[in-house]
């Protein structure tokens, strides 16, 4: 969302990505998709000309949860599984901060799944992006919700036996009113879907697609660049059909990457008529008159 | 004969308004000036069981209900068979004789009254509904108290207002038909009711008070999952939300109440969760990260029997231990256990300028017993609970350049901003952290914050009420108990200092941080001390032991899924040797 200049400024302010960047340099691994990841976000912050302070980003735990520590914004870092209550409370608090929970696969289709899929039919106007590495990094190369069948991990030497998660499918399901499939090595792609999930009104949801250099050898930069395909090639493809879209998250010889589905619905924070004049944060309290109240009781 | 007590009892299967009944009758003897405690049991389900209701009400003061039962109603045979027995001598059950078969009415008792009304018969001769049985019993009862049925007329309109003038008309014509049968058929008086000077009273709930004095204290998002005996908090905020102002949300699951709360507390906003034992076990996890990140937090905890599902509509005291240690690793946090209506209402006030001052959660214990059952109280002074929220930074201009999120003070409290303000960029880290909030794994910073989070305990100390003692200070039996159990206790001492046997009580309303040198000096002061409390493993002995090295070897313990009656309280001090 476009910002007012602020009075007190006074000079203009040139909003650069590396504005976003903190005193702490990030420990990923070279080659971790995270990087991408992180410079498409600070990308997208720019070009919308939000500044550090007008952003809440919620982290969950995992590798991609330490960006906690490297991106300049309000943050929380929030437990395994928790961002999106933690991100939806405070928006609720405060709707006019621009809010993004950001997981790893594990974090948010695993043990954060029960509030995936309430968060996308609340359609609360954040921005949820998804870490997909299809295995667990951080605690050193178990398996993931996302991961192939039949994948090999520490956690599964003889191969897991269910079938992947599919997050996009998930989503459309679940009500989400903006869902994307990105990629970490179309960083330029990456920005513009972020930039827009950030811009849609509504419960904006991006699976990235990216390799874990480390611990998941079989899905690497050039496994992806294979199957990937942008949605923008495919010639009047309408972004708001369902059916359409759940076709799509379908695919499995090549994953279309870009936006699949993008409609308009009323948006949680528009049906709380506590915060229609201005944020709860705002409402004084100091001194609330209990006498009206009292009454029902005798 | 002339009477200042008397206790009422309900009793049939779910469905038949029983609870409204018992609704009307205490709050029109409370708008009439008597003190009013009621108590409700009922079984896990919605229609059918047993369901009671049981009210007292006396012209002077009084802290409990008590066994004895003055007027039951039987809206079902079961009734008179689970419950003849509690009726007093010379006292009175009132039942639909010609709808109960004659079998299975036993009319045992020679020395209590029997008065069958046809109550089914009467609403059929009057076209309107079978449940409004339970209104022809009330006009019955007012009746044989001797006492004008005016007020309840009125208390009738006020319960009835969104349902329409017929329904209304209908109770009203119910009510007067039960008044007037027992009119014309007794001829001896039966209660002679002393009349009191009317009062402008509450009538309220432990839960009812929690939720006002939320309310003042300025919370504005309150977030739950409904569980038995918690839920009527959350019906409450939802009544309000509008009109307050404040958001009112029933999440997917107690994680996502809690976490929410913390998401929005952290943001600026005063938060509240309320839920059982068994939501509470879920929320514990994210317990400690409210501790870690230092995020303001409110937690009820309104206990029933446990564990696991146990006996969801009954009540126990069986979680202390658990609120005081719950949650992998240490911290600080502050457990309350007010133990009547007026405590719930100035605690929670408490609680959240504590939780906020000192940015680290607070958890209210109630139970069944306290969340449910009616009291009737002075008028709260709502003016007492004050707001300031001078720790909290709400404008750029009060941010110092030097401004730390995790700032390591003196008395361990970090400055806090609210979100959004251009210079209070920070990040709020579960992780163990630095001053800036950055994920820190040095020895030294985990030594130091751990520290400072534990050194808020030094300033807190001085907050926090020390358990009160009631009675004489040279009692023979000091009774050490905490929570709801105060008024059956109070009630107890009254008769057992009347009896020239000397007992006085010190009642914890807060647990947790322990005020070690008062309740030592207590120790000091007692002769014989007995522990009552409604768990089995008798945790405040525990607690007190923990903390002081006492041992108290006697104990009176109900865990029966009931709270204590005054008199299971008398014949265990006088078990004592």
């Amino acid at each position: 969302m476009p910002m007012k200049k602020k009075e007190n400024i006074k000079e203009d302010y040139n909003l650069k990505p590396s504005d976003f960047n903190t005193s702490r340099r990030p420990t990923w691994c070279t080659g971790c998709g995270n990087y991408a990841i992180w410079n498409a976000m600070k990308k997208a912050f720019t070009r919308l000309l939000l500044h550090p302070h007008q952003i809440l980003v919620v982290y969950g735990i995992g590798c991609s949860g330490n960006g906690v520590n490297f991106l300049r914004s309000y943050s929380f870092h929030s437990l395994h599984g928790r961002t999106l209550p933690v991100a939806t409370g405070a928006k609720i608090a405060n709707h006019k901060m621009t809010v993004l929970a950001v997981s790893g696969d594990g974090d948010g289709m695993g043990i954060g799944g029960n509030h995936f899929m309430h968060s996308c039919r609340r359609n609360i106007n954040i921005t949820n992006i998804v870490h997909d590495n299809h295995v667990y990094g951080l605690t050193t190369g178990q398996t993931s919700p996302t991961s192939d069948l039949g994948f090999k991990s520490k956690s599964t030497p003889s191969g897991v036996l269910e079938t992947p998660v599919n997050p996009i499918s998930l989503a459309l399901a679940a009500g989400a009113t903006f869902v994307a499939r990105g990629f970490s090595g179309d960083i330029i792609q990456l920005g513009e879907i972020i930039r827009k999930a950030i811009k849609h009104k509504g419960f904006s949801f991006i699976d990235v697609l990216q390799p874990c250099v480390t611990f998941n050898k079989i899905d690497s930069y050039d496994y992806y660049r294979e199957k990937v395909y942008s949605i923008d090639t495919i010639k009047a493809y309408d972004r708001t059909d369902l059916g359409n879209a759940f076709q799509k998250s379908l695919e499995e010889e090549k994953l279309p990457t870009g936006i699949f589905y993008q409609v308009q619905k009323p948006v949680y924070e528009d049906g709380l008529r506590q915060i229609d004049r201005k944020p709860l944060v705002d409402h004084i309290i100091s001194d609330i008159d209990m006498n009206k109240l009292f009454n029902r009781y005798y | 004969m002339k009477v200042s007590n008397i206790t009422w009892k309900i009793g049939g299967e779910a469905g038949y308004g029983i609870l409204t009944s018992g609704n009307i009758f205490s709050r029109t003897f409370s708008r009439k000036g008597y003190s009013v405690i009621d108590n409700i049991e009922y079984p896990s389900l919605i229609r059918g069981g047993h369901n009671t209701f049981t009210a007292r009400i006396n012209s002077g003061e009084i802290f409990s209900i008590n066994k004895d039962v003055n007027i039951l109603v039987a809206l079902n045979p079961e009734t008179i068979k689970l419950h003849q027995d509690e009726v007093i001598y010379g006292g009175y059950i009132i039942y639909d004789g010609p709808k109960y078969e004659q079998k299975e009415v036993n009319n045992t008792r020679k020395d209590i009254n029997y008065i069958s009304i046809p109550m089914q018969k009467i609403t059929k001769e009057m076209g309107i509904s079978e449940v409004m049985v339970n209104n022809i019993a009330l006009g019955a009862t007012v009746a044989l108290l001797n006492y004008d049925l005016e007020t309840m007329k009125t208390t009738v309109k006020h319960v009835f207002k969104k349902k329409g003038p017929i329904v209304i008309n209908n109770n009203i014509r119910a009510l007067e038909a039960g008044f007037r049968y027992v009119r014309e058929r007794s001829r001896a008086k039966a209660y002679e009711l002393e009349i009191v000077k009317p009062l402008a009273r509450l009538l309220v709930t432990g839960n009812d008070a929690v939720f006002l004095a939320a309310v003042r204290a300025g919370c504005k998002f309150y977030s739950a999952y409904p569980m038995t005996p918690s839920s009527s908090i959350l019906h409450s905020f939802a009544s309000v939300e509008n009109e307050f102002n404040i958001v009112t949300k029933h999440a997917e699951d107690e994680i996502a109440v809690i976490n929410m709360a913390i998401g929005a507390s952290f943001a600026g906003v005063r938060a509240m969760v309320a839920t059982s034992g068994g939501g509470f076990s879920l929320m514990t996890e994210s317990l400690g990260s409210a501790a870690m990140t230092e995020t303001p937090l409110v937690i009820v905890l309104s206990q029933r029997p446990a564990p696991a599902t146990g006996l969801p509509t009954w009540t126990e005291q069986g979680d202390m231990l658990f609120a005081v240690h719950a949650s992998h690793g240490e911290f600080l946090r502050i457990v309350i256990a007010p133990g009547d209506p007026e405590e719930c209402f100035y605690l929670t006030g408490k609680a959240f300028h504590l939780a906020e001052k000192y940015q680290i959660p607070v958890i209210i214990l109630l139970d069944k017993y306290l969340s449910e059952s009616h009291f009737s109280c002075e008028k709260f002074e709502f003016k007492k609970i004050k707001v300031s929220r001078e720790n909290l930074i709400k404008k750029d201009k009060k941010i110092d350049d030097d401004y730390m999120r995790y700032k390591v003070t003196e008395d361990g409290i970090s400055p806090r901003a609210v979100i959004g303000l251009e210079k209070g960029v920070s990040i709020v880290n579960s992780d163990e952290h630095d001053e800036n909030g950055f994920s820190e794994e040095d020895p030294h910073n985990r030594r130091l914050m751990t520290d400072k989070r534990f050194r808020k305990v030094n300033t807190l100390l001085d907050e926090i009420p020390p358990p009160k003692r009631y009675g004489p200070s040279d009692a023979e039996v000091t009774i050490w108990s905490w929570g709801s159990c105060k008024g059956p206790i109070l009630e107890a001492m009254n008769i057992l200092n009347q009896n020239e046997k000397k007992v006085n009580l010190i009642h914890f309303t807060f647990l947790y941080p322990f005020e070690q040198d008062l309740v030592e000096k207590y120790i000091d002061e007692s002769r014989k001390s007995v522990v009552v409390e409604n768990n089995k493993t008798s945790q405040l002995s525990k607690l007190i032991n923990m903390n002081t090295g006492y041992r108290i070897k006697n104990k009176i313990l109900k865990y029966s899924g009931r709270q204590f009656l005054p008199k299971e309280i008398i014949n265990g001090i006088e078990k004592i040797e």
